[in-house]
């Protein structure tokens, strides 16, 4: 058999999304961002609805997001993308909005931003990507480190007494009337990329229900930051970040999921 | 139809952001400019011509939803008076650094820190000469009665298209607060007519995306944008406005924006009365300023008093004018207090007249 025979549309297994573009990743070998941004585009592929969605990328790791995807974006100011995206949805309804930060944006210096965009019920899509550290400029605590992490300025361990605790965001926001979807994901097996797309389609699919806001936390990892192989990174993240940060869905059509239930469905 | 209403600063700015065709209104309660807020949620602009007010949770949020509302091409627009001013920085250098048009309004206070809620013209250098991090400029335009205060809305935007660049209505609480005539202008549309090929409102297959940013990793790209947005700003030169009161034969020349520029046409008649023949120089915009008809002046002019409200900011751009010509001296009241036309009047016979 020759390779012309085998390239044929029936054999086709697996194939790049054309929303994303042919761009040299900038993520680190192991990070979840380049994954996340692919199951993002394959959401909007799927829905049809490149002409009709614009993104927000944050400062940070990602704020070359739009260099990968390609979708109409704008760069927003170090946490300030919900603001940006009430901006832009309030003017344009009808199109699809997201926006995409890290944990350094979304839950420390965008609090303010997060929690009334989320309040306000602003009919939006949030990815909230928590590697627990600031990984752009060099690995530094994040509002998300979690106790006793070592980061390069928790170097110790972060100590809550000192440096305060490490912040639940997706549980927060989830208490607010104005969400009508939360939940939390992860990347790192094939099992979790699919369940986490799903989440994402959902997120983007309530935007046509205009009920509120969507918020889909994806609990990554920062090998380079944590100062690991992607594999330890990995395995460090199962055993410590997701005890932490339990994944599964929180909120649901508006109503809270009880934690039971909430776990049953995060059984692989 | 044109409409004559009597109105304070702050309402003829909100009715003419409806007529004008504003989009969207962000904004956060300050004193003294919450009526502008206040008059549009009472208004229902959206029934009127569907454009949309939102009262933000800060003034951090409110410049970044313009910030949104301006990538999709759209006449975005908010209002605050000077510590609000202050936080919209960040977001104004990044519309500036990723040119988008936008009207932002500063019913100035004095200041430093919390200050007063008095009229004040302390927020000139923040304004005139960038404000936030980087090398850039907006474009400032100074109404001295609520008649501009309606008609620099619309100019506002025109401009703020036409370089896609944020521009600055700077007044202040006097102008803000006092009630006076106005003549309306009949309601515009929303759209604007200028090129609207780098919005980002969804990537259709006619095009390659837009994207909306600041950020350039090369230095080599950063410098050649910084290049680009300092041809912009000299291609803005052109739009330099300003008024001349008795200025044909005048011997010695003051230089007033706003309400200051109010108080001095007074000083400029007593002055007259006395003999003394003053003239009055009045920048409309203060970016780009009016160096070029200032230094023409000098000709005939044995002096000049820069009367500001605040301790001397505007008087470094006249003696930049003047260019060691003449002599330059500032007078004014400050911390929210007003000078009143004697005031003027007597520094400027202490200073020129030695009397």
């Amino acid at each position: 058999m020759e390779l012309k025979d085998i390239i044929k549309e029936k054999n086709l297994v697996y194939r790049k999304t054309p929303l994303m573009t042919d761009n040299i990743l900038s993520y680190c070998p192991g990070c979840g961002h380049g994954t996340t941004h692919r199951i993002i585009m394959e959401v909007i592929e799927e829905m049809d609805i490149q002409s009709r969605v614009v993104g927000i990328a944050p400062v940070g790791c990602s704020v070359l997001a739009y260099d990968f995807m390609d979708i109409d974006m704008i760069q927003a100011p170090h946490g300030r993308a919900p603001a940006v995206a009430t901006g832009l949805k309030r003017v344009m309804p009808d199109k699809f909005i997201f926006t995409y930060q890290g944990d350094g944006d979304l839950a420390a210096i965008g609090t303010s931003e997060t929690i009334h965009a989320c309040n306000r019920g602003e009919n939006i899509t949030i990815v909230f990507i928590n590697n627990g550290i600031y990984g752009m400029t060099g690995g530094q605590m994040a509002p998300t480190t979690l106790p006793g992490m070592v980061s390069s300025t928790s170097p110790y361990g972060r100590d809550v007494k000192m440096m305060g605790n490490p912040i639940k965001m997706t549980e927060l926001v989830a208490e607010l009337p104005g969400t009508i979807y939360v939940t939390r994901q992860a990347v790192h097996t094939p099992g979790a990329v699919r369940r986490a797309k799903k989440a994402i389609r959902k997120a983007f699919e309530n935007q046509k229900l205009d009920k509120g806001l969507s918020f889909v936390e994806i609990v990554s990892s920062c090998n380079s930051g944590w100062k690991m192989t992607p594999v330890q990174a990995n395995k460090w993240m199962e055993e410590n970040m997701f005890p932490f940060y339990p994944l599964g869905d929180i909120k649901i059509d508006g109503e809270m999921v009880s934690k039971k239930e909430s776990q049953k469905i995060t059984q692989p | 139809m044109k409409e004559l209403r009597l109105m304070k600063g702050n309402e003829a700015i909100a009715e003419a952001a409806i007529r004008a065709g504003t989009d969207a209104y962000f904004g956060y309660p300050i004193t003294p400019q919450s009526e502008v807020l206040e008059y549009l949620t009472a208004e229902k602009p959206h029934e009127r011509t569907g454009m949309v007010v939102l009262q933000a949770e800060s003034e951090l949020a409110a410049i970044n939803m313009i910030y949104g509302a301006a990538s999709a091409g759209r006449k975005a627009m908010t209002s605050s008076s000077s510590p609000g001013i202050s936080l919209f920085q960040e977001g104004l250098s990044y519309m500036a650094g990723s040119e988008l048009p936008c009207l932002v309004v500063n019913i100035v206070r004095g200041g430093p820190g919390l200050g007063t809620i008095q009229p004040s013209q302390a927020d000139y250098f923040q304004a005139t000469k960038g404000g936030g991090h980087g090398d850039y400029h907006l474009l400032v335009l100074a109404p001295a009665s609520v008649q501009e205060m309606a008609d620099f809305v619309p100019l506002g935007f025109e401009l703020a298209f036409k370089y896609r660049n944020p521009v600055m209505i700077l007044s202040d609480g006097l102008i803000g607060q006092m009630m006076e005539k106005v003549e309306l202008f009949e309601q515009r549309p929303r759209a604007t007519e200028f090129d609207q090929s780098w919005v980002t409102t969804g990537k259709t297959s006619d095009r390659e995306r837009n994207i909306i940013t600041s950020l350039d990793l090369d230095p080599a790209g950063m410098e050649k944008h910084n290049r680009h947005l300092q041809e912009k700003y000299k291609k803005m030169q052109q739009e330099v406005r300003f008024e001349k009161i008795m200025c044909d034969d005048a011997e010695y020349l003051l230089v007033a924006y706003g309400s200051s520029a109010r108080v001095c046409q007074k000083s400029l008649q007593l002055a007259r009365d006395k003999g003394i023949k003053l003239g009055l120089l009045r920048p409309i915009t203060l970016y780009p300023y009016p160096y070029q008809v200032i230094y023409e002046l000098t000709d005939q002019i044995k002096g000049i008093l820069s009367v500001e409200l605040n301790t001397g900011q505007m008087i470094e751009d006249v003696r930049l004018a003047v260019n060691g010509k003449t002599r330059v001296e500032h007078f004014g009241r400050f911390g929210g207090m007003i000078h009143s036309p004697d005031e003027v009047l007597l520094a400027f016979e202490k200073i020129y007249l030695k009397k």
